[in-house]
């Protein structure tokens, strides 16, 4: 007789367990370390947490065994063989940071500029760009100029502020919402969240991508967009909304710059607010036909009409606005072949959104003041949300493509209100409120200001004397005036062309830059081991510091290994990205919740340590001692201005002070007890209309978020892109270079344009007929998941999807390989087919592929043999024009990488193919190999 | 051979939207992670940082395309694990009585002491939810997070299968479907959830629920409405847009 067996249902599941925040992107999730004997045994979200509410993604899961990886570096390396080689011995710690020291003091005496420090993905940007200010060198920025600058940019300037971390959809209210592009890499446990309960409410998502996977194959309606013409697409939208008269026009006159009075004669003013003598731009008056300051008492803006004034005409935004975009040239059956969807089916879209939009408006019984002092008894709000990241961004057209969502957005009336777009702290923030950029640098002194900026005109350029580009990637030059995130992509080139000058120190932090975070990876690993006629390295010395062994640790002369993410401090802090909510302002903090067992170090700490060494200013005490015993104690006792720090929560002895208070000793502990993070709630009154309202603007100032109210008006007209315009139409004293007056002229429109992205416009269709695109499969996106051998069983092989028409074409079978050439370049990969595809589109996945020897994997590992980066085809500048000019692969206005501007040609190759091509010789391992078999379990 | 119970008190069981399923594989590395710390043997990896490395999980995603004739392919995530079958094949395939169906709540597990590791269960399953572990030589299998469910170490909130905890989109949902009042039941009666390959006769007890109409807007055949005609005063009239502005301003 069976009978049944009684397993063990209530285990102990661990010892104890340890809150910390999650690290793989840009996500920064609560999680709950269980700990058995000591080690890490389990990881899952933590349920308290405001970003994840427990849930957690499959590389969150996986942390365990990026936490375990046979990768992990053990100890400071200096090179001994040849650059690339992936040859080092170990040395102490002393010495490593010893010869940092050695190499990095004469830099700072005589030429801070020689120290180019460029730091990746590690999210404590407002740490090292304060290290860097204190050294003195203009050369800092982190990845965003390859990342999603776009994204950032054009929301500050147009909106106060972005979609990435810093906005979300009205989750809980929102009843269609509209996604372009690949977006999965920021706030992806959010997004994922919030697509789950859009569905369970049965909301419509509608998604805009080449390719229909992830959130897009759950999109209840799927637009398969042609790449680079979403801009296209979304001015159809606008005209046939126009058209319709589905715009909000109450909105527009309180909260946005449409009634602002622009003037329309031609002149060195064309194209600015008319203002008063006191600066404040004026609208026309519709009771007295008079112009008055926008923000005057009882005045009742115009959107209509303008006035003439000493001859010279002026017209609302609006009317400029409502000319262009009701031109024919904007209708669906103008854009339908170029975006590759039916012109039925934009005005479906167009006339989806007006209807929900206006249709089913809604309205919150929950009275506000706005900062004119008008009491309103509820707050209205059209439930449209939209959300974009890099598939909209990584294009030559990406930051203008941005804004016209922007505009979209704000034609409905739908930012910062129910159901729409939704700002979090620090956001809303315009772009006046944020520095400007500054590189003036003075030997063995800090840096004239922060580095990184939003101009507002020329006069912010950084910019000599003679014109010459101030930072090595030539950020805030003619070239990108807008380059607020930097342009990582043109550090290495620009350094190894000794254009705008030679460097001597090139120091990266976690920034993969011989492998897939550069374009042209190939000729950048040249970059990187090219000699001059001595025979020394062109760059001469390169700093690197990572936690594991990835191919750009080959290519470093000193490495500096860091911790994992258990094993370290952090703040995710309100003065960097933090992970406030829609509804309340949130930091976090990572902490050790094991020791290293390693000799590593956490990178942020050894900065400190540094900066001590070099005697930078902040990190010295008077009598010679450090400031700064490690990054804990900044976290904790770092001041940016008086009793603002890096962490919000629990300021003050006692903890009593939220945002604004002295440092409080005890800071740390308070997080830890709490779970690792501190949340404080809007007051509900101050939770919508932000920029406008009373309360939220009064509770930000209460919390250190400004240091005044500072409401403002939302962008649909870019003032300053109109003022580059107008010097690249020749006026003002600061003139561009003559070879980009045109370009300037075209791109610099104030209001938003589409055009053909610089590669398609240049590429001859019949040579490469298609667009090829990259994104991060889920399980490993903005991450370095190829160690883990959990997450690379998932996705440990990238083959290249191709669409039915294609596939047949070229008559392409399972397990063919084919070639993939661009104008730059020509890679080998497996085929795979896929039909849910834009059919002039081909894709893999992104950073799967790996140099054979790197992260402690198997040279002959799929990564390394049946894998390819997209990035050999894309080179970080333009074909030549034969006019021996470096024209960078880049957005004209912001300098963000046009990764999705690349154009290829397909053929199937040759029988037999094996081996992924190119194939780079093995970098020797410092590490090793991993283990042959793994059975991880605690208890053993 | 082994026997199953002739009922079950309850039929525990999850319950996965297909129409909600974004594909990221976090339930997969969820079921990963707690599952190699308990029940029986850890779930190895052989050749794991290798050419072919291919390790032990419980449930994987798996992606397929549907083609349609006028309408834009769809793609569907499909999470695959033990649906635990009223008539469970692989049960009764069993020669050593290692492989059971639970009397009180229906869930099927290995009782890995009496596994001999033949592997016939996993060629009687139909669905392919059974991975022998190499390096245990044992039968492993979706175990409903059975450690976790009544788990009093656990808070109460926390009692459910790891998978369901993780999901970030809301996909997966666990409970009793022999009760009708359940959630989970509810939720199979308004969706229309359903039986993976019922011919087989396992009688499943975890349903999927179907993805929704997809490509509804603007759909080939269908008429698009012209918005511009529904505007009052048309701003294609002969004051145009401006007109149509000045009327609705003086509204305001």
């Amino acid at each position: 007789m069976f009978s049944q067996p009684a397993p063990e249902l209530s285990p102990l599941v661990s010892d104890e367990v340890r809150k910390t925040t999650c690290y793989m992107c840009a996500c920064r999730c609560g999680i709950n370390v269980h700990l058995k004997g000591g080690k890490v045994s389990y990881i899952e979200g933590n349920r308290d947490h405001p970003v994840n509410k427990g849930v957690l993604c499959a590389k969150g899961s996986a942390g365990i065994m990026q936490h375990l990886s046979p990768a992990r570096l053990r100890a400071p390396l200096k090179r001994v063989g040849p650059r690339g080689s992936g040859q080092f011995q170990e040395i102490s710690w002393e010495e490593a940071l010893q010869l940092a020291t050695d190499w990095l003091r004469p830099l700072r005496d005589t030429a801070p500029q020689k120290l180019a420090f460029f730091t990746g993905r590690d999210q404590s940007q407002s740490f090292t760009g304060w290290w860097a200010q204190a050294f003195g060198t203009p050369n800092w920025a982190a990845h965003g100029g390859f990342c999603s600058v776009n994204m950032a940019a054009a929301g500050i300037y147009t909106m106060g502020g972005a979609f990435w971390e810093f906005g979300q959809p009205d989750w809980d209210r929102t009843k269609l919402f509209m996604l372009f592009g690949v977006a999965e890499d920021h706030d992806s446990n959010p997004i994922k969240m919030g697509i789950g309960r859009l569905k369970a409410r049965g909301a419509r998502v509608i998604g805009v991508n080449p390719v229909r996977s992830g959130y897009n194959a759950v999109a209840d309606d799927w637009v398969g967009i042609t790449p680079g013409t979403d801009g296209l697409f979304i001015l159809a939208l606008v005209h046939e909304l126009l058209r319709a008269g589905k715009v909000d026009l109450a909105y527009l006159i309180r909260y946005t710059d449409a009634p602002f009075l622009v003037n329309a004669t031609d002149g060195p003013e064309k194209g600015l607010f008319l203002r008063d003598a006191a600066g404040t731009p004026l609208v026309r008056d519709r009771a007295t036909g008079q112009a008055m300051a926008w923000d005057a008492p009882g005045v009742q803006p115009d959107l209509a009409q303008g006035i003439t004034r000493d001859g010279v005409e002026h017209l609302p935004v609006f009317r400029h606005l409502a000319a262009r975009y009701l031109d024919p040239a904007h209708a669906p059956e103008a854009v339908a072949e170029r975006c590759g969807i039916p012109a039925t089916r934009i005005r479906a879209i167009a006339a989806e959104i007006a209807r929900v939009a206006f249709d089913e408006e809604i309205t919150i019984d929950r009275p506000w003041t706005d900062f004119r002092g008008q009491r309103h008894d509820k707050m209205t709000g059209r439930p449209v949300a939209f959300h974009a990241m890099r598939g909209l961004s990584a294009h030559s057209n990406g930051f203008q493509t941005t804004r016209a969502l922007h505009m979209l957005q704000i034609l409905l009336g739908s930012v910062e209100v129910p159901g729409g777009f939704r700002f979090k702290p620090p956001y809303p923030k315009p772009a006046t409120a944020h520095p400007r950029p500054h590189g003036r640098a003075t030997p063995g002194q800090p840096l004239d200001g922060p580095h990184l900026g939003y101009p507002q005109g020329p006069d912010d350029l950084l910019l000599d004397d003679a014109g010459t580009a101030i930072r090595i990637d030539k950020a805030f030059t003619w070239d990108n005036p807008l380059s607020a995130h930097g342009l990582m992509h043109m550090v290495i080139s620009n350094a190894h062309a000794g254009d705008p000058y030679r460097i001597d120190t090139l120091f990266l932090y976690m920034a993969n830059m011989a492998w897939n975070s550069s374009m042209n990876t190939t000729q950048v690993m040249e970059m990187l081991t090219d000699t001059d006629d001595n025979g020394d390295y062109v760059i001469p010395r390169i700093i690197y510091s990572d936690a594991y062994s990835s191919e750009m640790v080959a290519f470093a002369d000193l490495v500096l290994p860091d911790t994992t993410y258990l094993e370290r401090h952090d703040c995710i802090s309100l003065l960097d990205r933090p992970i406030c909510e829609a509804e309340a302002l949130a930091d976090s903090i990572r902490w050790p919740v094991v020791a290293p067992d390693r000799d590593v170090r956490p990178f942020q700490s050894v900065l400190l340590d540094l900066g001590h060494r070099l005697g930078l200013p902040g990190m010295v005490r008077e009598d010679g001692t450090p400031q700064y015993a490690d990054y804990a104690d900044y976290m904790v006792n770092h001041q940016r201005r008086p009793g603002i720090g890096p962490l919000a929560g629990w300021r003050e002895a006692g903890g009593s002070a939220t945002g604004r208070g002295a440092p409080n000793s005890a800071q740390l502990d308070r997080y830890i007890e709490n779970g690792g993070f501190f949340i404080d709630h809007i007051p509900e009154a101050a939770q919508f209309f932000k920029p406008w309202n009373a309360a939220y603007q009064d509770w930000a100032v209460a919390r250190g978020l400004y240091d005044a109210p500072q409401p403002y008006v939302l962008h649909l007209w870019c003032e300053p892109l109109r003022r580059f315009q107008l010097a690249a139409e020749g006026h003002g004293p600061r003139q561009p270079p003559e070879h980009l007056r045109d370009r300037l002229r075209a791109t610099m429109d104030p209001l938003p344009l589409w055009y053909p992205t610089f590669t398609d416009a240049e590429t001859d269709p019949a040579d490469y007929p298609l667009h090829a695109l990259t994104q991060r499969p889920m399980a490993h996106y903005h991450s370095w998941g190829s160690q883990n051998p959990w997450l690379r069983q998932i996705h440990g092989l990238a083959p290249l999807f191709v669409a039915g028409d294609v596939w047949t074409e070229h008559g392409f079978a399972e397990g063919d390989w084919a070639v993939l050439t661009s104008p730059h370049g020509r890679i080998t990969l497996p085929v795979a087919r896929m039909d849910a595809l834009n059919p002039r589109t081909v894709w893999t996945w992104n950073a799967i592929a790996k140099r054979r020897g790197a992260w402690a994997l198997d040279p002959a590992a799929p990564e390394a043999t049946r894998s390819s980066l997209l990035n050999h085809l894309i080179h970080e500048l333009l074909p030549p024009r034969g006019d021996g000019l470096r024209w960078a692969n880049s957005d004209p206005i912001t300098g963000q990488a046009a990764w999705y501007d690349l154009r290829v040609r397909i053929e199937k190759a040759p029988a037999g193919q094996q081996v992924s091509y190119p194939a780079h010789p093995a970098q020797s391992s410092p590490v090793g190999r991993g283990p042959q078999d793994i059975a991880l379990s605690s208890t053993d | 051979m082994t026997t199953l119970p002739a009922s079950t008190s309850r039929k525990l069981g999850l319950v996965i939207d297909l129409d909600t399923c974004v594909g990221c594989h976090a339930c997969v590395i969820s079921c990963k992670g707690w599952n190699t710390e308990h029940y029986g043997a850890p779930l190895s990896d052989r050749d794991a940082y290798g050419a072919q490395p291919e390790g032990t999980f419980l449930n994987r995603v798996h992606s397929f395309e549907v083609t349609r004739k006028d309408a834009p392919p769809m793609v569907v995530h499909f999470p695959r694990s033990c649906l635990h079958c009223d008539d469970a094949p692989c049960v009764t395939v069993c020669p050593t009585g290692a492989s059971y169906k639970r009397v009180e709540d229906g869930i099927v597990l290995v009782n890995e002491d009496a596994c001999i590791g033949c592997g016939l269960c996993a060629w009687a399953c139909p669905y392919g939810a059974r991975e022998m572990d190499a390096d245990a030589g044992v039968m492993k299998k979706c175990t409903l997070c059975v450690d976790r469910i009544y788990n009093e170490n656990l808070p109460e909130v926390d009692r459910e299968p790891a998978c369901v905890r993780t999901c970030p989109a809301g996909a997966r949902h666990f409970g009793d479907l022999g009760d009708p009042q359940s959630a989970v039941s509810q939720l199979v009666a308004e969706r229309g959830g359903m039986d993976l390959m019922p011919e087989q006769g396992t009688a499943p007890v975890n349903k999927y629920l179907p993805p929704r109409p997809r490509d509804q807007l603007g759909a080939a055949g269908a008429q698009a409405p012209d918005l511009a005609a529904l505007c009052d005063p048309s701003t294609d009239g002969a004051s145009g847009f401006l007109g149509w502005l000045d009327r609705a301003l003086e509204r305001l």
